[in-house]
């Protein structure tokens, strides 16, 4: 026992939980229980009337047996009698036994909601804290009935004492969380937001968590917090290491405080008041800063919880992303940490560093610290800290490392921890299809993986690069030789046998003209595997020979002699042997014609998500992924599911034949039941008939703003109301783009018959081709839906197409139109250049057609940085060294379109005393020129 | 925070302190899973490791592993720093505490905890409010003894 029991001696239970301790055998230690069971049941059934401090040891033993892992069947009721004890610990305990052991006997929770009743009615703070903590433990439904109406009074009431306000806020919060329709809203919620200005501390710090989950529901509602929070933090942030007395923890200022109006400041976008944002910005640069300051203590508490704060202050400069200053910031900061000694700082840099990657404004700043990352997947002895390399490198790569960083993640895979194994498979074979240039390259990687990690590498993984093959006709040869050479090991993984069967039978013919990978050879070298094959793969390997009959005649009876043998048409397998005796008939009866027909090559597969990346997401689960990969995710060839052909059908959207047209005249109002007026045209939503645009509406206030800020950019919120939040994350490649919105309903009910339409007008038309498939017509209360748009740029354009929605909500019908920012600029490719090379190019372009220049005043503070990430994210090369004045701007790069590429040169000549710009385009098109410049000339 | 868990390095439970509502079974099945990760991981490891899809924030003092875990958006080191007060917490009322303290005094262990954190969040950081609450109780809890001492209390 040990020497200090403090306060209470409830020595009865202290010697029975020695009496525990002591039992040498889990059998023991049951008999010693059952016996103690036995002891107290007797005492709650006895004639004589235990007194509390009984009652309460028992209760208490009751607990101690249930928390050891026992099942506890009785004893609730002498818990609830302990609740009206006017002995504090008595109370308490029942209080802790209720909130362990809840039990839905509606007798009882009557009697436990009648004893909570009186303790908050009781006026007696230590009372109405006990009776608060239990609610808010036990936090079921029915406490929420009887109680979720009366904790807002009392959080709110001018006497309510501080600690009866804090445990009051935390338990409605739990509430909240629980069954927020049972919390009603009113009068009081202005009133906790002000409790954001309250003087003590304690009672901030729990209002705060209320707060934050009422602002996640209702925005609108509390965006008065913003000031206030603001405020707030500014004064702790400012405030010296000892002004907060015992709300200082280790020299930091109330971190916890901090942490928590940090979080809540991540519900809303920036702050709209420039004076508040001000103050913000002051304050996180504030915290910035602080991180480099010398610590105040060597202890790890100090540093942790300083770095809680400056962590948190990141999160939040991600999730405005709107401060290029500041994210590059916060990436130095997180640079460094990548080598502290402290492995959690470690970890989290790299895991913070992954959503910075996803920022335009950082991923070049990101990208500096491959090297480390790189290091760190080799050195950490961490199993989570190599993990969460692995997500980085992932989330940093694009074009211009992928080949770095795949090869790394191979060689990492050949000793990687099996735990994690399948998802770098998943990631390297994302990677290697979404950047792969040269398609060798990915049919080698993807080969590389079956090799170093086969039996890793999912159906996903091995359909796709098929499907890849199949699709790409300049990869085919080279795909039938590798998988012929690598077949040449003597042991090779079977997803090797898979793709090499399914290679060489569609495209064996290839190679077949070299004398050593001559038909009669492939087929000896697939057929030596086969008897160390599954079932499944055998039976591809039968599909593999009946092509081969059909591609190579001349192993035709080599073949037969195969499938005809017992092994074959006697196979126990039922698959096994109706595939031999098929392809046996097959071979026998049809005509080389028909053999041709039937055998044919497999036609490409129609493009869709790609399956891995959605195996991925499942993987991790949606929280975590799905952001970066949407925002990552690059056009691709993105194909779906097994290598069976999809029906010709739903390959591509065709162009509408001209009949259509007439279904597109006065469609202006939509029937409210009818099918949604595009699905008139065979499911093309590209409306590119000017007719239907009398349905649109004009376009929605402030879209314009929204519009430029997309240009140098491609991810964010396009448009938001009380309804509908529309997002996009989109990527471009060359003339080829994909678009992705996210449709989300933020209301609670239906949206019907929601039909998104896309308007190219008669001018835009003909330069820029759309297609994108219909959504579901209902969407859910609280639901995101997703579209996607391929985009192809067919020649230089200035409009841009429009986005018009209709949907019903709640009976009225709502339209929401908005220009959708596809511009010209976003089919650059930069182009790297020595100085010389520039002017030499400059020079060639100087007929007074070629040059655009705009003179315009600075819209925004001039920062070097911004203007160069704004640059950058124009699309443009960014070329240092180039211009005689360092303090001008000069870019490259070439607009791709499909019919003709076009060169561009700009240079941007900043003048800070006089708050310009002058911004000279120089292209080979006046159009070009003209339009680029205005689109830059917005961004600054 | 979701759940908070004290276990010693044998693998028992000491402590269990759940935010949100789950069956029993659930709740055993968490614990087992948990405790094998936490103490198969070696000394200079990270403190956090993703579980499910949960964060979990632990640290080990003295024989006694602390292990919390957290949602996605939420802070891991501020985590670590709660673990961190509580310990102090607890240390401050029982004067050097150890296992055992925890062991035979379990109640007031859940005591502090409830006056420390409410729901899974922070309720007070203030050493001295939390134990102020804490002390207040247990001079109510003397005094009801004195009587107690003399036999039937006159007053009960």
């Amino acid at each position: 026992m040990p020497a200090v029991s403090k306060g209470d001696g409830m020595r009865g239970l202290a010697v029975f939980i020695s009496d525990i301790r002591n039992c040498k055998s889990k059998e023991a230690e049951i008999k010693r229980i059952n016996k103690e069971l036995a002891n107290i049941r007797s005492k709650f059934k006895g004639d004589k009337a235990l007194d509390g401090y009984s009652k309460k040891k028992y209760v208490c033993k009751l607990l101690f047996i249930f928390l050891l892992g026992h099942d506890i069947d009785f004893g609730h009721m002498e818990a609830v009698n302990l609740l009206s004890s006017n002995k504090y610990t008595e109370k308490q305990i029942g209080y802790l036994f209720i909130s362990v052991l809840v039990n839905s006997n509606s007798e009882l929770i009557r009697l436990i909601n009648n004893a909570i009743k009186n303790d908050l009615a009781s006026r007696n703070p230590t009372f109405m804290c006990l009776a608060l903590h239990c609610i808010a433990n036990v936090g079921s439904r029915e406490m929420g009935e009887a109680f979720a109406a009366d904790i807002p009074r009392i959080l709110v009431a001018g006497d309510s004492m501080d600690s009866v306000k804090q445990s009051a806020a935390l338990c409605l919060l739990r509430l909240y969380k629980a069954s927020p329709d049972l919390v009603p809203m009113g009068e009081w919620t202005a009133r906790v937001v002000h409790l954001l200005n309250d003087q003590h501390m304690g009672v901030v710090t729990a209002a705060v968590s209320l707060i934050t989950c009422l602002c996640k529901k209702n925005p609108d509602d509390f965006k008065t917090c913003i000031s206030l929070a603001v405020s707030r933090l500014s004064r702790i942030v400012s405030s010296a290491s000892t002004d907060l007395q015992d709300y200082t923890y280790y020299f930091v200022p109330a971190p916890w405080l901090s942490v928590k109006l940090l979080r809540l400041l991540q519900c809303y976008p920036p702050p709209e008041d420039a004076a508040v944002k001000g103050r913000l910005v002051e304050c996180l640069e504030t915290v910035l800063n602080k991180a480099q300051e010398p610590p105040k203590s060597k202890k790890v508490q100090h540093s942790n919880a300083k770095n809680a704060i400056l962590f948190e202050t990141i999160s939040l400069i991600i999730h405005y992303d709107s401060e290029p200053n500041l994210l590059v910031r916060a990436c130095n900061q997180l640079g460094q940490f990548l080598q502290h000694r402290e492995t959690n700082l470690r970890y989290l840099a790299l895991e913070s560093m992954c959503t910075l990657a996803s920022s335009e404004f950082s991923h070049e700043a990101v990208k500096t610290h491959i090297e480390t990352v790189i290091n760190a997947l080799k050195t950490e002895r961490d199993v989570s800290v190599r993990q969460r390399a692995v997500d980085l490198l992932y989330a940093m790569c694009d074009r211009s490392n992928a080949p770095q960083i795949v090869a790394e993640m191979l060689s990492y895979l050949e000793t990687a921890d099996y735990s994690i194994r399948e998802e770098i498979v998943l990631k390297v074979a994302i990677l290697a299809e979404k950047y792969a240039v040269d398609y060798t390259w990915y049919v080698d990687t993807i080969l590389n993986l079956i090799r170093i990690a086969g039996d890793y590498v999912s159906e996903e993984v091995w359909y796709r690069v098929i499907q890849i093959v199949i699709n790409r006709d300049d990869v085919q040869g080279y795909a039938a030789k590798t998988v012929f050479e690598a077949l040449q090991a003597p042991a090779c993984h079977e997803n090797l046998v898979k793709v090499g069967g399914y290679i060489l039978g569609e495209f064996g013919n290839l190679i077949a003209g070299d004398p050593r990978s001559s038909p009669l050879i492939q087929f000896n070298l697939l057929h030596s595997k086969f008897h160390l094959c599954s079932v499944p793969t055998r039976a591809l390997l039968l599909s593999t020979y009946i092509k081969f009959v059909n591609l190579f005649p001349e192993v035709k009876p080599t073949i037969q002699d195969v499938l005809r043998s017992d092994s074959q048409l006697r196979n126990a397998d039922v698959e096994l042997q109706q595939r031999a005796v098929e392809y046996l008939r097959l071979s026998t009866v049809a005509s080389t014609d028909i053999l041709a027909t039937v055998l044919e090559e497999m036609p490409p597969f129609p493009e869709r998500e790609s399956s891995i990346l959605a195996k991925l997401k499942k993987k991790k689960g949606p929280s975590t992924v799905t952001d970066l990969e949407d925002t990552k995710r690059e056009r691709s060839v993105d194909v779906n599911g097994g290598p069976e052909p999809a029906p010709a059908s739903t390959s591509a959207v065709s162009t509408p034949s001209p009949s259509a047209d007439l279904l597109g005249l006065g469609a202006a109002p939509p029937a409210p039941a009818g099918p949604p007026p595009s699905s008139g045209s065979g499911g093309l939503l590209v409306d590119v008939f000017s007719d239907s645009a009398s349905a649109v509406a004009p376009l929605a206030p402030g879209s314009e703003d929204n519009f430029a800020r997309f240009v140098c950019k491609n991810n964010g919120v396009l448009f938001e109301n009380q309804l509908l939040q529309i997002g996009l994350k989109s990527e471009f490649r060359q003339n080829l783009g994909r678009m992705f919105i996210f449709y989300g309903n933020k209301t609670s009910t239906q949206f019907l018959n929601f039909t998104p339409t896309l308007i190219c007008s008669d001018d835009l038309q003909p330069h820029l081709n759309l297609q994108t498939k219909p959504v579901d017509p209902t969407v859910e209360g609280g639901a995101q839906v997703q579209q996607v748009v391929n985009i192809e740029c067919v020649s230089d354009f200035t409009e841009a197409p429009v986005l018009s929605i209709q949907f019903r909500y709640g009976g009225t019908f709502q339209n929401v139109s908005v220009q959708l920012p596809i511009t010209l600029n976003k089919f650059f490719q930069p182009t790297e250049m020595a100085s010389q090379d520039f002017f030499q190019r400059w020079k060639q372009l100087s007929n007074p057609q070629q040059e655009v220049q705009n003179i315009f005043k600075a819209k925004h503070p001039m920062d070097t940085e911004v203007t160069k990430a704004k640059i950058i994210g124009f699309g443009s090369a960014l070329l240092e060294e180039v211009d005689p004045n360092p303090a001008n701007f000069v870019g490259a790069g070439i607009i791709h379109t499909k019919t003709t590429q076009i060169g561009c040169l700009l240079r941007l000549e900043p003048n800070l005393q006089a708050q310009m710009y002058r911004l000279t385009l120089r292209t080979s098109k006046e159009a070009v020129s003209q339009r680029l410049c205005e689109l830059l000339s917005a961004q600054f | 925070m979701q759940f908070m868990l004290l276990f010693s390095r044998q693998g028992k439970l000491r402590l269990q302190k759940w935010y949100v509502p789950l069956s029993d079974k659930e709740k055993k099945k968490i614990t087992r899973e948990l405790v094998q990760t936490v103490l198969a991981r070696k000394p200079k490891m990270c403190s956090f490791l993703e579980w499910r899809d949960l964060k979990i924030v632990y640290k080990r003092y003295a024989s006694l592993y602390f292990c919390c875990a957290i949602e996605d958006q939420d802070n891991e080191l501020i985590t670590l720093e709660i673990i961190h007060r509580y310990v102090e917490l607890l240390d401050k009322y029982f004067g050097s505490v150890c296992e055992l303290d925890i062991i035979f005094n379990f109640e007031k262990a859940y005591f502090i905890l409830d006056e420390f954190l409410l729901g899974g969040e922070v309720q007070e950081t203030s050493k001295k409010n939390v134990l102020k609450a804490i002390e207040q109780a247990d001079l109510l809890q003397e005094v009801r003894y004195l009587f107690s001492s003399l036999g039937t209390s006159m007053l009960s």
